[in-house]
Order: C-alpha cells, then structure tokens, then sequence
C-alpha cells in the first residue's frame, strides 16, 4: 500500500547562494583546415571566422559584424574541397574536415577580376580598403576601357528590367556614374560610388532600423539602392538615423558635412580625434564617437561593438550635435 | 510596421483591379475607408498582416493587366491592402520586365528577337516596325499601342514570334508565331479595336487539334511515345478525357503503396531531373520526405525561360492534368500539404490550361483535403512569373513566389531543408514531374531500363533552328546526336545554296548549341555522341534544358553570340558582383571585337574575356552567372568568335 506524499505548507528553504545565470550549453567545436593549418572554431562560425581566427587575412566589401551577411560583392571567395564553385567565406558556414584554401590561383583571379569589375565600374575613391586589395591582387581596372561618359540625374533611376540598350562596340566601360543626390540637410547619396553591397537596405531594414525606407530596385547592372519610385528622401519613409551611413563600405553615404569638407577640400582625417561618450538624449545609454577635426565634431559613428548600439543610433546621437558648437555670446542670467 | 504611403489615392480602375484578387478592404488600415470608430481600437500588423506578402506579384499582375502599367497610386494601394513597405514592393515592380512602372501603351508587342527567332528573321520584323510602328517603347500613331523587343518566348519552333498583351477590363495576352511586321500591325490593330487576337484555331474535332498539336509536336500521335503520349490526341481541357486515357491510375497506385514506397520507387527508377541540374529526384524526395520543418511545399519549376527551351510547354498547355497528378503523388510522398506552380508569364495558353486543370481537378476530389478518400489533403496554387529568366533558379523562385526580388539564396542550406517560406520544399522541373506517373504505371525496373545505365527513360528534346521539322521530339536517352536530327528531317543539305550538290547533313552545319544560352556550341564531329547526361559531359557539354539548336552556314554567328552575351546582361538579377558586372564587360568585349576595335590585342581581348568567364564562373552566387560565359566561351574554342 503506497503512502500519500506529505502536503508541503511553505517552499523548500532556499540556498543562501543568489543563482548565477545558468551555465552555458558546452559549444561544439568544429575542426577543419585553412590553407592546410588545422583550425578549431566553434560550430555555426563562418569560413571568414576560422580565417580571422588564424591569422588569414581575407578581404570583405559588403561584410559588416552587425549584419546578416549578403555576400554579394564575393571578393571574400575561398576554395573548398569538393565544391564546384568558389565559397563566400563571409556566410558558408564551417562544416568538419572542410579543407579551405584561400591563396589558391583560382581564388586570386576571381578576387582580382571582382576587384577590377568593380573598379571599372564603380568610384572607390573613398573607399578605404580598395586601393590595398588591388595592389594585393594587382587589379587593373583599366583592361576594361576607361569610363564611360557618366548618366544624368535620375537616368539610371529610370531604367527598366530586360530593356537595355545593347552595346555598340565602343572602347569605353560602362559605369554607374551619376550626379550626387543632395536633398536634404543631413547626408547626401553619391551613388557613383555604390557597390550595390545592401548593407544600407538591411540597416534600413530588418537588420537595425525595421524603417524599409530603400530597396534595391531595378534589375542586373541597372540594379540601384532606391527609395519608392525613387522620390526624394524628405517624402520617403526615412527617419534620418543615419544607419545607412554607418554601414556603407564605399563613402556612396555621406554625412553632409563630411562631404562639403571633402569639396571644399578641408577633410583631413589625419588631423582628426574621435572621442568616445554618451549621447546625452535620453536614457537608452548609446556610446557615440565623435569625429572632431579643429574643435569642430565632423561626424558621429557608434562602435560596432558597443552592446547598447551595435553601431547603430538615431537621428538625434548622429545628426544632434550642432548645439554642442553653438559658439555664439554666452547667455548671461 | 509602419507603412508610410505618400501617394495619392489609386483611382476606381486600379482599386477594382486589387479588389478583385483581394476581396474589399476590410478597413482604414488595409485602404478601406476609414472608420474611426471601430478603426481606432484595432491595431493591424505584425506577422497577421504581413503574412499575405506573397500576393504582392499576383496583385502586381492584376493591376498590370487591368490597366496595361503600374501607377504610383496603385502600388501604394497594394502596399496598404498587403502591409508591405512602398520602397520594396517598388523593388519588386522594378524587378520584372513585363511589369511596367512608367505609362504605356494599353497593348504591346513583345516581339522576340532572341537567337532562335533571330535566325528566323525577327531583326527583319523588328526593323519593319521601327519603320511602320516607330521606334521600340513609343507609342504609335493611335497612342493605344507600342512594341518591345523581347528575350525568347518559347516559340522557336516557329519563330519569329510573338506575345500580344492587351490590359483592359477583359485583358488578353497570346503568343503568335511565325509573325511578320504587317502581321503583327494588325493585330496590334485587332486588339486596340477592342476585340480578340485569339482565334480559335486549335479546331474542335481530334483530326483538327493534332494537326495543330503537330506544327510544334512532329511526333503527336504516334504510337510509342510516353512523355508526349496524350499531346494532341486527348482534350486538354477535359479530367474526363484525361481519366479516360490512364490518367491518375498512377495517383491511385501512389496511395495503394503508401509514400515510403513512392520514394523508394521513384529512386530505384533512377529517375534524374530534367531541369539541367540532374539531381536523383528520389534523393530529393526521401530528403524532403526526412527534413524537419513543417509544413512541407512541393514547387512544380515551370518557368522555362532558357533561351531555345520550350519543351515544357507542349505538356503544361497539351497535357496539364499530368502535371497536377504528378505534383500530386510528390506532396504524397514527400508529406506537403501545399503546392505551388510557378508558370513563366510568357505562357499565356498554359495558364489558362493549368487554371482549368487544377479547378477540374479540384472539384472531382483530386485536390483537396480528402484526396481519392485517402485523407491525404494537398491544394495547387498557380503563379504566373513576369519575365525573368533568373527565377527559374529555384531559390530565386521561392522569393519571387513569396513577394521578394527574384534573387538566388545562397546555397547551402539546400531547399529540401530550407526552401519555400522557410520550409522543406520539392522542387522539380514540369518534364521530371511527368515522368513520375510513367514510374508508378511500369513500375521502377521497366522504367529504368529505358535508355542508358546513367540517364534513364525518355527525353524530350528542343529542336530548332536549321532543320526542316523544328519541334518538341520525345527519344530514350542515348539516341544520338545525329538521329535526333534526322528525326527532325535533318539540316537542308544546300546550306542556304552555298553548299555543293551532294552536300550531306554534316557538311551544312557550322555548329549546334547544345542545352540552351547556358549551354555549349559544338562541331559536327560530335554528331554521333549519345544525347545522355554522361555522353554530353564526356565531350565537355551539356544537356541543359534539352536545347538542340541547329545553325547551318548561312547563320550569323556573331550576331547570335552578341545576343547570348545581352540576354545574360539583362537578365542577370544584379545580387553578385561577377555576374552582375562581368556580363556587362562580357557583351561590351564581344562588341568591340565585332566592331574590329578591341582594346590592346585582339588576343589581350580574348584572355581578359577568359578571365571574366572564370570569374563569373567561379564566384557567382547561381547558376545565370555561372554558366552565362559557357556558350561564349565555348564558341571562341571551336573557332566561331568575331574575327
């Protein structure tokens, strides 16, 4: 005959111990091998991952640690054992005994055609990276003619999927050059230099922002980062958090300022400090870095590392500075 | 999500048009009028209201074809009855090239000038109508019409073709070809008239229909053919006809042996897909069958868009059930609840066909939730694309289906892991699908033993170009090159009368491509190759779609390669950069060499157009990018480059 169990009138008396957070689930590591060193990482880490974590130093464009990886400009492509294709390190994830190579023949000419199609087609003078991936990969853009002439305001914007003007025969490439868009007081688009990367789609979107104020529209080399039918950005959706900007690889996005500096020749990132603070908004808390040259704050990012922003702000702690400078008579009281 | 929509309000003509896909709007949220009183204490949004993202191209459709383009009003309405963010649904518009975002005439041309109607003089028709219409994109004298030149549109086996799309409250869309410039006035006429360019023309008694059937399908009614077996001889519209004719004993079959044993037999039939990729179909399935996810779609791939491909057509438009049924016993199998066939938009008589189908199908208990009394439940949808090659890419096809660009993932994950929605999904090529009741009836062994140890059962083939009987031909694999074309009636011997008397078959080819714009040129030493998966690869080429395209002495060959490099560059969807950059540079190289002008050396030339095929190989996200240098590339090494 089975007993009843007691009835219990208060809770087990408790540890005087305050509970820690629970401990982590043990992570999986995966072996594999990078340029036949044997490499261990964490399973669910990425080829450009197990790269960084040896040492190898792979070049990315359209990757940013604060973003789903698109891997759409494939400049990071890598060989791997039994694929048919070349592999983007930035999203293939790692798998066991993967056998990466990432300095093969194969890998340096499609990282130096990438480079040149991409140089031929597309300004990466504010690039920082480009020039030192094509001296890396001897990239010369110029095999493929010199430029074209560029189009005129809101040509590209207008041209239609499946209905291109083939080419003639001419000696010169074809660019996405255009003129800038100024339409508002906060930043400007020079999509001259837009590498189509959709970093700026995703920060808009469901990445950071959730305002989907832009998309690529469009299609194949006609393809541009646009807001609905291309109006401009006072009448689109956007909420100036300036995310965009932060994200972009190329300088395509620019804070106003930066770019009149640079056209009137005054930029000069060698005589500029960033100093790291809190934006004094409200209570969120997100470290701003101000970018001063001559007494003067000339942009603010936010460190992607930061665990309030991830590099991501608002309108305010990125384009709120100007009272800081506000230098007029002093208000007397 | 906050939708913010600047436009004004769509006008009745356009709201009608969404209206009539959506059902009214049910309130101010989703573009109703607004109600203050019960509006102002709902809220709508999150994934309820996003969750209809995949009517977006549907609705696209209704307002392109109501009213011939798509308004700014119009597609902030969509946005506002679907929950979508104007910019993207923008996104989407801009995607597709029979969606027009800039007014335009209310009915259009589209008049192909790919490389099959080429050789069939379609730059004479579109030179004719650049004089009698006017330049391409303008309106003509009436204003109510224009004309576009257009990537193939599956009629190359009777070019020159083409599609007819006239917007109004009874739209019409209909291919036509052959066709000349006074044909196509006319009808451009017909329609702006407000009456009908179809004619019915496919007759009413059997003797009737087959001859029709016969222009595109030489084999129609003989005896012996499995894959072409009802085309031509049973109405196309009629279950009754199709049942009558052995159709869905393979469903019932299916059911009796339980899905487990569907897969078993489909893979012991060594059945491989006949998209181009090849893949073990029961390898698929059984992956599908043991993915984790639920629920599980199966896709039916019917948007066949490679240039010279229009195999599929002849059984979605003659023998649709075949695809349902098909579909049908992969959603047993593999455990889907919902299907989705994808439709290219160019085929106009295949949707009415395949709507028809699934309705007929669906109201005799063959759809639905209790299937044969099984208590297997399984819908179809059909969706129609809207003139983009690349979404034949089966990933790109998941996000065109779902409302999204038609970009390619990234692969893996695979889509029997995660494919359509997120979910496990099937996806196979309408031929493959209509292979698998063929299995079911024969069974695995007999149905294996057709054709070759590596490609079994029977094959269709695109024929066309030089050759006298250009059409759809059904073979077993391993047929070889040369009696294919013999079936076809083989290649003029005179080769344009260039040829001396006594010239054979072989001395009037200059080259065939093999497998599409994706494929490979090659010589006329191949001509006794077996036509399998193993055969082609041995001689560096490929099956692809089954494109078999005949270019005798005459043909311009430089023309038709300048045409393969454009077709690339506009069809490329503009993700990846090797692609979306290295066709451009590819078509401009082509140019320059045909110009006489290249840039350095003509050999500087062809070594960068090398290293930009490898690259595009090597690097590209799909398989557009992949393969988009394969032709060319292959032309320069047999010798049939610009000079």
């Amino acid at each position: 005959m089975s007993t009843v169990p007691p009835i219990q009138l208060y809770p087990p008396a408790r540890s005087s111990r305050t509970p820690g957070p629970p401990e982590p689930a043990p992570v999986a590591q995966v072996e594999l091998t990078i340029d036949s060193h044997a490499v261990s990482v964490a399973a669910g880490s990425t080829i450009l991952d197990a790269c960084r974590a040896t040492g190898v130093d792979t070049p990315t464009l359209c990757y940013l640690e604060n973003l789903t990886p698109v891997n759409a400009c494939r400049v990071c492509v890598v060989e791997v054992a039994g694929s048919r294709v070349l592999a983007p390190a930035c999203s293939r994830k790692v798998e066991p005994g993967m056998a990466v190579q990432t300095d093969t023949e194969r890998v340096r000419l499609s990282r130096k055609v990438v480079l040149e199609l991409l140089g031929s087609s597309v300004d990466l003078s504010t690039s920082p990276q480009a020039a030192g991936y094509f001296e890396r990969y001897g990239a010369d853009p110029l095999r493929f003619g010199v430029a074209a002439q560029p189009a005129v305001t809101n040509e590209r914007d207008a041209l239609e999927a499946g209905h291109h003007h083939g080419a003639g025969g001419e000696s010169t490439a074809s660019t996405v050059a255009q003129p800038v868009k100024i339409d508002n007081e906060l930043y400007v688009r020079d999509y001259s230099k837009c590498i189509l990367c959709y970093k700026c789609v995703e920060a808009c979107g469901v990445d950071a922002q959730n305002t989907f104020a832009i998309a690529v529209a469009g299609r194949g080399f006609d393809a541009r980062i646009s807001t609905e039918w291309n109006v401009s950005l006072p009448d689109s959706a956007c909420v100036y958090c300036g995310n965009c900007i932060g994200v972009c690889p190329t300088g395509a996005l620019m804070f106003r300022s930066e770019y009149e500096m640079r056209e009137a020749g005054t930029w000069d990132e060698s005589a500029q400090s960033t100093t790291d603070t809190i934006c004094p908004y409200c209570g969120v808390g997100c470290t701003l870095s101000l970018h001063v040259q001559d007494n003067e704050i000339v942009k603010v990012t936010s460190p992607l590392d930061s665990s309030v922003t991830e590099g991501h702000l608002c309108v305010k702690g990125r384009f709120g500075f100007r009272f800081v400078q506000e230098r007029g008579p002093k208000a007397t009281g | 999500m906050d939708i913010h929509v600047i436009a004004p309000l769509a006008n009745p003509a356009e709201r009608a048009a969404v209206d009539e896909l959506l059902g009214p709007p049910i309130s101010g949220w989703t573009g109703g009028l607004r109600d203050s009183a019960s509006d102002g204490h709902a809220a709508h949004g999150g994934h309820a209201a996003r969750s209809d993202r995949d009517l977006l191209l549907p609705a696209l459709h209704a307002v392109q074809d109501r009213i011939g383009w798509i308004s700014q009003p119009a597609l902030a309405y969509i946005c506002r009855r679907l929950t979508i963010p104007p910019a993207e649904a923008y996104g989407v518009a801009t995607f597709y090239a029979l969606l027009s975002t800039r007014q335009r005439a209310a009915v259009v041309a589209h008049v192909c000038d790919d490389i099959a109607c080429r050789l069939a003089g379609a730059e004479e028709v579109c030179a004719d109508l650049a004089r009698t219409h006017g330049p391409a994109g303008e309106p003509g004298a009436d204003g109510q019409t224009t004309w576009l030149r257009s990537p193939c549109l599956g009629l190359c086996e009777r070019g020159p073709a083409v599609l007819f799309t006239a917007a109004g409250e009874a739209p019409e869309q209909v291919g036509v070809a052959p066709i000349d410039a006074v044909g196509v006035m006319t009808r451009l006429a017909t329609a702006a008239g407000g009456r009908r360019i179809a004619l019915n023309d496919t007759g009413s008694s059997v003797a009737e229909r087959l001859a029709a059937t016969r222009v595109s399908v030489p084999q129609a009614g003989d005896e012996g053919l499995r894959l072409l077996a009802r085309v031509g001889r049973v109405d196309p519209t009629s279950l009754e006809a199709y049942r009558l004719a052995g159709g869905y004993t393979a469903l019932a079959r299916a059911i009796e042996l339980g899905p487990e044993a569907v897969v078993a037999e489909v893979t012991a039939s060594k059945l491989l897909g006949r998209g181009g990729a090849a893949f073990p179909t029961g390898r698929k399935w059984a992956a599908v069958r043991a993915a984790k996810g639920s629920p599980k779609y199966v896709v039916c791939n019917a948007d066949e868009s490679e240039p010279g491909t229009f195999k599929d057509r002849a059984l979605v438009e003659d023998d649709p059930f075949v695809v349902i049924e098909a579909m049908t016993i992969e959603a047993f199998a593999t455990g889907a609840s919902r299907g989705f066939l994808y439709l290219r938009g160019e085929y106009p008589l295949a949707a009415t066909r395949l709507s028809n189908a699934i309705a007929r199908a669906t109201s005799a208990g063959l759809l639905g939730p209790d299937i044969l009394g099984s208590g297997f439940a399984f819908e179809v949808e059909l969706r129609i694309g809207a003139g983009a090659y690349i979404c034949g890419e089966e990933t790109a096809l998941f996000n065109s289906i779902e409302g999204r660009r038609g970009e390619p993932r990234n692969k893996p994950p695979f889509p029997v892991e995660v494919g359509l929605f997120g979910k496990p999904t099937a996806v196979n090529n309408v031929e493959t699908l209509a292979n698998v009741p063929l299995i079911l009836r024969d069974g695995a062994a007999a149905f294996a033993a057709i054709g070759t140890e590596g490609s079994a059962g029977p094959k269709l083939f695109c024929v066309s170009g030089h050759i006298r009987r250009p059409g759809i031909y059904e073979v077993p694999f391993g047929t070889t090159l040369r009696a294919l074309l013999e079936l076809a009636g083989g290649v003029p011997a005179d080769g344009g009368g260039r040829a001396d008397a006594g010239a054979t078959m072989d001395d009037a080819i200059r080259t065939i491509l093999l497998g599409g714009a994706a494929g490979v040129f090659v010589g006329t030493e191949v001509l006794d190759t077996p036509l399998t998966f193993e055969g082609t690869r041995a001689i560096g080429a490929t099956l692809g779609s089954g494109v078999v395209m005949v270019f005798d002495r005459t043909a311009d060959l430089v023309g038709t390669l300048r045409r393969i490099a454009a077709f690339f560059r506009d069809e490329s969807c503009g993700q990846c950069v090797p692609c979306r950059v290295g066709t451009v540079r590819q078509e401009e190289l082509l140019a320059r060499l045909a110009a006489g002008r290249p840039n350095g050396s003509r050999a500087d030339e062809l070594r960068l157009l090398r290293e930009i095929g490898q690259a595009m190989r090597d690097a590209s996200i799909c398989g557009l990018g992949q393969t988009a240098s394969s032709a060319i590339e292959s032309a320069v090494r047999a010798g049939i480059v610009p000079p």
